[in-house]
């Protein structure tokens, strides 16, 4: 049996693999046609990719190096985006950045993405006890004000990066396990799934082909819907003092180092690294919608 | 409805139990060393000791929950080492002026939002649509605290309209008597204007901040929720029965898309009362939110744990008054109770 | 045009604008109604019959407009009055009734209150007596009770009350012209009966125009004077509904009329001549043997949940229940013969469907035995079903072909499905050889093989659903309202595959259905259920010529009786 399943797949799944993908990207890229935004969105996310991957090697200047007879000047040639109070350049700070924010917002994601959606789709799929507790749980989660919890949370946990990164996967896990276990549930008894009982595919195996393929583009949406907030949560956080520490470069202690000055007009060392964290946000909002669109063309909004 | 009430406020039981472990389990099962926190960085050995038999934390779980239970129950949240008050005294002077700064921005934020969200969908397609959707995606991604920023750069520092950004009055004013606790109705009431002109001008800018922040999550549900009601069958029945458009709109579509608007505002309000704590940060507002941070800082953990308790029992409630408000406009609810 | 036409239409053309292009929807359709008559507009889905009535209207959605044609009432021309005049004109003088009448309602607002809300837009009562005109027009169309239903929510009121309701809105202020759009689609046959006598009655009463939009040719032929055949935006074919099904002209109104299933014909009798083959027959079985299936005693009970869980699961609260137990089936027993088909026929809520999940092994029975060849295998738990040896034995064609197939499977893998699972290397050749094979024995050209299924048409997704069933050669297929999805003509040829393939594979049936008709084309044996219990059983012939229960009669008098 099992020479003949390696024998029919390949035929009966590869072509129509390659059709599904060639229809999927003519639809991407009418979608994109479109809607431009969601293609200058992409155009952005490469900008911040190329950053937070070659970012500390293109800078002109060390983020960390201070130059004291430098302090506190406007944006210049020299300075595109000024320097701070301790003369250091403001660009470079900024750029180095994104790598931390990133992959902060992308590991809490991961994270979530993992844990609420196995214990989503077992509460949908299963129901019973596991349901139970995945409501249970995602219930008292979601009786907090988030981010007040997250505060919570790091704060109970250590004031570490780490702890950042964990804080913005618990806070998330309601959203997920919610959307996991009510895509799981709605196809529990859909007739295809109840047809794969029929041809003897046991409960896991149903799991794994049925109902998994078919929720992952709308939790593959729902994750680049939720680096925005991720993204924002982390820079809060940090905007109050919690996880990153200084001098690290990072947009929201950046933003907190320069509140100070913005009283006395010193715009630019509060404001470029808060116009990027925007930027960031904006840029994962807008292609969430993007995506969601090529997914899921009925649930526009 | 009373039974109703008394119904739904029976069902907030387990969530309130739910938050109280979390909030126990926050402070207790740390890995660092729970008595260090409580006693401040600058505690010597001697006096961690004290604070672990003071808290009780020499004793099991089970026995440390139920005294925490019952401080709980006479109200003790433990004393904050920085103001060397009650934690719950702290909280209660500092409780009005967040709860003013957030309803007002909630309050801006849904004025704004719905006619914004039903004029988008009725007219889709049209400029108006358009800014809808440019809003409410970029309301989602501002931080506020970004915004605040800005916005006191541009109306203090450039135009010099707004106040500087440090608190709920400027220091010519005096508070005025304190009724409600809101600055606002209670200088209204002490007939003091200019009291009132002074405190609305600091809550204005922060206000806004919060605004601007609640407004996209409302829009953006308005619009959708609308859409779906305007092509909706019962909106073609009425339609087709020849109604006018006022009434097509108000009493039938309009009506329908307030039940997810309803539901959405619980997170509205979640998303709000974090960015309360920010936005109180940026303007020195002297509330709850500031009131946790300064402690962070310092590692004074009780506030801490006080704030975050307090902000989930005050979600809880909000949560539950959204859920009869849901019964109230929805038959549907209200009849199978 | 005669002068007394109250509706003329001419050369009506209506298009959409869609992402591939514009798509005309109604092309160059021309129809009068004259004053009292009853037009019956049919045609399959897709065919602009609906589209034809929201351009009357000007109800049609954004991407919709008329491209050409007039549209004239009562020497009014439609298309070019003002929107203000014709807000005047709906409701007032046409209305409209629709499909799935509980969404046509305001789910939040007391159905009284919304047949004030027409009656004082028109100007057919003040303030101060819309109440009492209300619950007049609801007492009208036989609303029991009305002063009391006055204050109902639609979601307390049945589909039948609701779709009553619809009428009142649409009849409060009298108009001269009602048009239906599919007003009984989706009821059982017993409430359409009682909807359209009604309808029939209160247009009759009023000297009303009715125009009946269907895709029933029996049902329009029936309460209709005038029947218009549409096909794909066009008009083909106008005629008495007389005379339509005894001599249609146009090759698609054979094709629909043949398609209709009506008393006294065979399954060959409804698809077209031109294809209609000579029956098969079937392999020889021994009949009267062991039955294949004996079913003894089936109870199904449920809790009661409380109506609310859905609002409550999502605060993530469980609400209270009540604890009583509903039966939705009530103790039956029957059989199915080896080699037999047996029609399990009831209105909605009669514990058909559940019969079948529990005969299939999907749902746990609370009593009773399932026989199957001799064994009982109800003891066999419905999760450890699927690894059974007697899972390959007993397959099922789905109701919704769409739904029944994973969006993320080729028809090809669709069909290997239960051969890679469960099935033996027989030698027969490769899975895709036999894949290939089973697609021919169900008529599906293999060049579709590998598209996905929503490359495919519905009839198209049915034949790979049933291929799919028969993959292994099952013993007995239980076929759950395989066509209802389907359009009539598609419904024909399905059936028809059905039929031969049991012939030729010797299979047995059981076949469940809402349509007494279409179950006696198929079945040698019926059995009625209602509320859970069998009401009566026996063979096609006897329960359809000579019903002995009440029951059965009140549902096969319930079905449309056209003039043939």
């Amino acid at each position: 049996m099992s020479a003949l399943e390696t024998e029919a797949e390949p035929t009966a799944t590869s072509s129509g693999f390659m059709r599904s993908a060639t229809a999927t990207l003519q639809h991407a890229r009418y979608t994109f046609a479109e809607n431009p935004v969601s293609g200058i969105a992409f155009a952005l996310f490469v900008v911040l990719l190329i950053c937070a991957v070659i970012g500390p090697a293109i800078v002109p200047y060390s983020p960390l190096a201070s130059d004291t007879a430098a302090a506190l000047k406007p944006p210049s040639l020299q300075h595109w985006f000024g320097t701070d109070q301790l003369g250091r350049d403001m660009f470079s700070r900024v750029v180095v950045a994104t790598r931390l924010d990133m992959a902060i917002a992308v590991f809490s994601v991961a994270l979530v993405f993992a844990m609420g959606g196995v214990a989503g789709i077992a509460a949908g799929f299963f129901g019973g006890w596991i349901d139970q507790v995945v409501g249970r749980t995602a219930d008292t989660i979601m009786a907090f004000p988030l981010f007040v919890l997250a505060m919570g949370i790091v704060a109970a946990l250590g004031n570490t990066v780490t702890n950042i990164v964990i804080a913005t996967a618990i806070i998330n896990f309601p959203l997920y396990a919610r959307i996991a276990r009510a895509e799981a549930n709605i196809r529990r008894d859909s007739g295809f799934v109840q047809a794969a009982r029929l041809t003897g595919n046991s409960e896991m195996r149903i799991v794994l082909t049925q109902i998994l393929p078919n929720i992952m583009p709308i939790m593959v949406v729902q994750m680049s819907l939720t680096m925005g907030y991720a993204i924002l949560n982390a820079a809060g956080l940090s905007f109050i003092g919690l996880g990153v520490k200084p001098p690290t470069p990072e947009w929201g202690i950046m933003v907190a180092e320069g509140a100070g000055f913005i009283v006395s007009g010193d715009w630019w060392i509060a404001f470029f690294p808060g116009a990027a964290l925007m930027l960031a946000v904006f840029c994962f909002n807008l292609l969430g919608d993007g995506l969601r669109d090529i997914v899921d063309p009925q649930r526009r909004t | 409805m009373l039974s109703q009430i008394a119904r739904r406020l029976l069902t907030a039981l387990p969530t309130l139990i739910g938050v109280i472990i979390v909030t126990f389990l926050l402070t207790r099962v740390l890995p660092g060393d729970t008595a260090a926190y409580f006693a401040g960085p600058a505690a010597t050995p001697q006096a961690i000791e004290e604070v672990k038999k003071k808290l009780g934390l020499d004793r099991s779980l089970p026995v440390q929950f139920v005294s925490y239970v019952e401080a709980l129950a006479k109200g003790d949240l433990g004393a904050s080492l920085s103001t060397g008050q009650t934690v719950v005294k702290d909280i209660r002077t500092r409780l009005p002026a967040s709860a003013e700064l957030t309803l007002a921005g909630l309050v801006l934020g849904i004025v704004v939002a719905v006619p914004l969200g039903i004029l988008a969908a009725v007219r889709q397609g049209s400029w108006i649509d358009h800014l809808c959707r440019v809003v409410a995606t970029a309301g989602v991604s501002l931080p506020v605290f970004f915004s605040g920023l800005l916005l006191v750069y541009l109306f203090y520092y450039r135009l010099g309209w707004a106040p500087p950004p440090m608190g709920r009055l400027d220091v010519f004013s005096t508070a005025p008597n304190s009724i409600t606790g809101f600055y606002l109705i209670d200088s209204l009431i002490a007939r003091d204007f200019e009291t009132f002109r002074a405190a609305f001008a600091q809550l204005i800018l922060p206000a806004v901040t919060l605004g601007m922040f609640a407004l996209a999550p409302i829009a953006r549900m308005t619009r959708a929720s609308m859409l779906a009601a305007l092509s909706s069958e019962f909106v073609r029945t009425a339609k087709a029965s020849g109604l006018s458009t006022r009434a097509v709109i108000v009493t039938y579509a309009f009506r329908n898309a307030m039940l997810p608007v309803v539901t959405t505002l619980g997170m509205v309000f979640s998303f709000l009362l974090g960015a309360n704590v920010l936005v109180e940060k940026v303007f020195a507002w002297p509330g709850i939110g500031s009131y946790a941070v300064d402690a962070l800082i310092k590692s004074d953990f009780a506030p801490v744990q006080g704030f975050v308790l307090t902000m989930a029992i005050l979600y809880v409630m909000l949560n539950l008054l959204i859920d009869i408000l849901y019964g109230v406009i929805d038959p549907r609810v209200r009849i199978e109770a | 045009m005669s002068d007394t036409a109250l509706l003329d239409i001419q050369n009506l053309t209506v298009e959409f604008a869609t992402r591939r292009g514009t798509v005309r929807a109604v092309e160059k359709v021309s129809l009068t109604i004259a004053k009292g008559e009853t037009v019956g507009i049919v045609g399959e889905s897709g065919s602009g019959k609906s589209v034809t009535s929201y351009a009357v209207m000007r109800i049609l959605d954004r991407a919709g407009r008329i491209a050409d044609g007039t549209v004239s009432f009562g020497g009014t021309d439609l298309r070019t009055i003002s929107e203000g005049a014709m807000r005047d004109l709906r409701g007032r003088e046409i209305s409209m009734i629709f499909q799935n009448p509980r969404a046509a309602l305001n789910p939040i607002r007391k159905v009284g209150r919304q047949i004030e809300d027409v009656l004082i837009e028109h100007v057919q009562a003040t303030s101060r007596d819309a109440k009492e005109k209300a619950i007049g027009i609801l007492r009208q169309v036989r609303i029991a009770n009305p002063e009391e239903r006055y204050h109902a929510y639609p979601f307390e009121l049945s589909g039948g009350m609701c779709q009553r309701i619809v009428i009142a809105l649409a009849l409060a202020c009298k108009p001269q012209l009602l048009i239906a759009d599919e007003p009984t689609t989706g009821l059982d046959v017993t409430t359409q009966k009682a909807v359209m006598d009604l309808v029939v009655e209160l247009t009759r009463e009023r000297n009303m125009s009715t125009i009946l939009i269907t895709h029933d040719l029996g049902l329009a032929a029936t309460y209709c004077d005038k029947v218009i055949v549409m096909e794909q935006g066009k008009v083909v074919e106008s005629a008495e509904s007389t005379s339509i099904f005894l001599k249609p002209t146009h090759r698609y109104t054979r094709k629909l009329v043949r398609a209709t299933p009506r008393p006294g014909i065979t399954l060959r009798d409804l698809l077209p001549e031109e294809i209609a083959t000579p029956p098969i027959a079937p392999a020889p079985v021994a009949l009267g043997g062991t039955p294949i299936l004996k079913v003894e005693n089936l109870v199904k009970e449920y809790r009661r949940q409380d109506a609310s869980g859905g609002l409550a699961k999502f605060f993530g609260r469980k609400s209270d229940q009540d604890t009583s137990a509903f039966r939705a089936v009530d103790g039956i027993s029957f059989e199915v013969g080896t080699g037999e088909s047996v029609g399990l026929v009831g209105e909605s809520g009669c514990g058909k469907s559940t019969t079948s999940m529990m005969v299939m092994r999907l749902l746990d029975p609370t009593a009773g035995k399932i026989v199957f060849a001799g064994e009982d295998i109800g003891t066999i738990p419905a999760r450890r079903f699927a690894g059974s040896a007697w899972r390959r034995r007993i397959q099922m064609v789905f109701q919704d072909p769409t739904d029944s197939l994973n969006p993320r499977y080729t028809a090809a893998r669709a069909i290997a499905d239960p051969i890679l699972r469960m099935g033996e290397d027989t030698g027969s050749g490769s899975v895709r050889t036999q894949v290939e094979e089973l697609a021919r024995l169900v008529g599906l050209p293999g060049n579709l093989l590998d598209r996905f299924p929503h490359q495919l048409s519905g009839g198209q997704k049915a034949r790979v659903g049933i291929a799919r069933a028969i993959a292994l050669r099952p013993e007995l297929v239980i076929l759950d309202e395989p066509t209802a999805a389907l359009d009539v003509s598609v419904q024909a040829v399905v059936l028809n595959l059905l039929q031969d393939l049991k012939a030729t594979l010797g299979m047995s049936y059981l076949f469940v259905s809402h349509d007494l008709h279409v179950v006696r084309l198929l079945c040698d044996r019926v059995i009625v259920m209602r509320q859970g219990r069998i009401v009566e059983q026996g063979t096609a012939e006897q329960v359809l010529e000579a019903p002995k229960a009440d029951y059965t009669r009140e549902l096969i008098d319930a079905i449309p009786h056209p003039p043939v």
